[in-house]
């Protein structure tokens, strides 16, 4: 029991880097200039990075047949655990930026609280991963201010991104019940803890922004227990093209 | 007004100790932008560990086509080179 939660999780943690890593992988270049396509892509690999950790991990968990590969591209849908936010679309720079950075600022205290967990393979992942982290949320929480304070354009553009992102940011603090258990075991992140903090970055930013918190409730979300929005079939169906139509196929 | 972000030029030091190269140039809105910027293009393949960055409008640079007063004179001058010392044997790495 204790296993399967503890793969789970890796889960958790893996799915969120995979699946917005794969969101930025879509930009690869498409993005707005050189700079920051470069950056965005950048990012995306650091995440992916972070996945091939998690995902090696849980395969030796796992056990059987089970590989890193086969944990990534063999999947369905309702067997990922990421959270809705980082599944939904690249539909302007804005969204692209919120998104990231309302991400960056929850997986940044996340790694902090991880890099202590008592499993050593977790903590030695947190400890690589977290400084990647603390750069990406430079990189958004800078572009989130100059797109908030920037023109009327952009500003209107940070603020409408918010609109709809920010509810979907709830999830990351709603414990289930194997966050709950790995948190008691030592192994996992203290979400309440991580909740406030999270609460005071976001609106540091946000005030230098001149970006203002949506007052609506918070979305209803259970990617964590594998419910996702109707984005994931067609992320999905991208991501896996190739293992499916080509089984086994090598690089 | 122009949208055009302006042009940065950037110096990358590879290693301590070295001096900073020009490596290239980027399009960013400001100098911290240029600074970030320059990370993600110069050094993601751990070229450098400190990076200068310079508006390139604010570079006064020589103009080629008065290349041959700036540096011609000196062409024939060898004895500006110190290679007319004799050398003691000992001296192998000079």
């Amino acid at each position: 029991m204790m296993k399967d939660n503890l793969y789970k999780y890796l889960l958790m943690l893996g799915d969120n880097s995979m699946i917005l890593g794969h969101r930025l992988s879509e930009l690869c270049g498409h993005g707005p200039s050189l700079e920051t396509d470069i950056a965005l892509t950048n990012i995306s690999l650091d995440l992916f990075g972070q996945v091939r950790n998690y995902f090696q991990y849980a395969a030796k968990i796992k056990g059987g047949d089970s590989t890193e590969d086969t944990i990534a591209f063999l999947r369905y849908d309702r067997e990922h655990y990421n959270c809705i936010l980082v599944e939904q679309a690249n539909i302007d720079f804005a969204h692209v930026i919120g998104r990231q950075f309302l991400f960056d600022a929850f997986q940044k205290l996340q790694l902090e609280q991880l890099v202590n967990s008592k499993d050593e393979t977790i903590a030695a992942i947190a400890t690589k991963s977290l400084k990647e982290s603390k750069y990406h949320l430079r990189f958004s929480g800078e572009w989130v201010k100059r797109l908030g304070y920037g023109t009327e354009e952009s500003h209107g553009r940070m603020q409408e991104a918010i609109n709809v992102l920010y509810p979907f940011a709830n999830e990351f603090f709603v414990e289930t019940e194997i966050e709950k258990e790995m948190q008691l075991a030592g192994i996992g992140a203290d979400l309440q803890q991580i909740k406030e903090q999270f609460d005071q970055v976001v609106s540091e930013i946000f005030t230098l922004a001149t970006i203002s918190i949506p007052d609506v409730k918070p979305r209803y979300a259970q990617g964590k227990s594998g419910m996702h929005t109707e984005q994931m079939g067609y992320i999905l169906s991208e991501l896996q093209y190739m293992q499916r139509a080509y089984p086994n196929m090598q690089w | 007004m122009n949208k055009e972000w302006p042009i940065f030029e950037i110096f990358i030091r590879s290693k301590n100790g070295l001096e900073h190269r020009h490596v290239g140039s980027l399009h960013a809105a400001d100098s911290e932008m240029a600074l970030e910027n320059a990370r993600d293009v110069y050094t993601r393949r751990e070229e450098g560990v400190s990076i200068w960055v310079v508006e390139s409008i604010n570079i006064t640079a020589s103009n080629p086509e008065n290349a041959g007063e700036l540096f011609e004179p000196a062409k024939d001058k060898v004895y500006r080179h110190p290679t007319f010392y004799k050398l003691p044997i000992e001296l192998k790495h000079i």
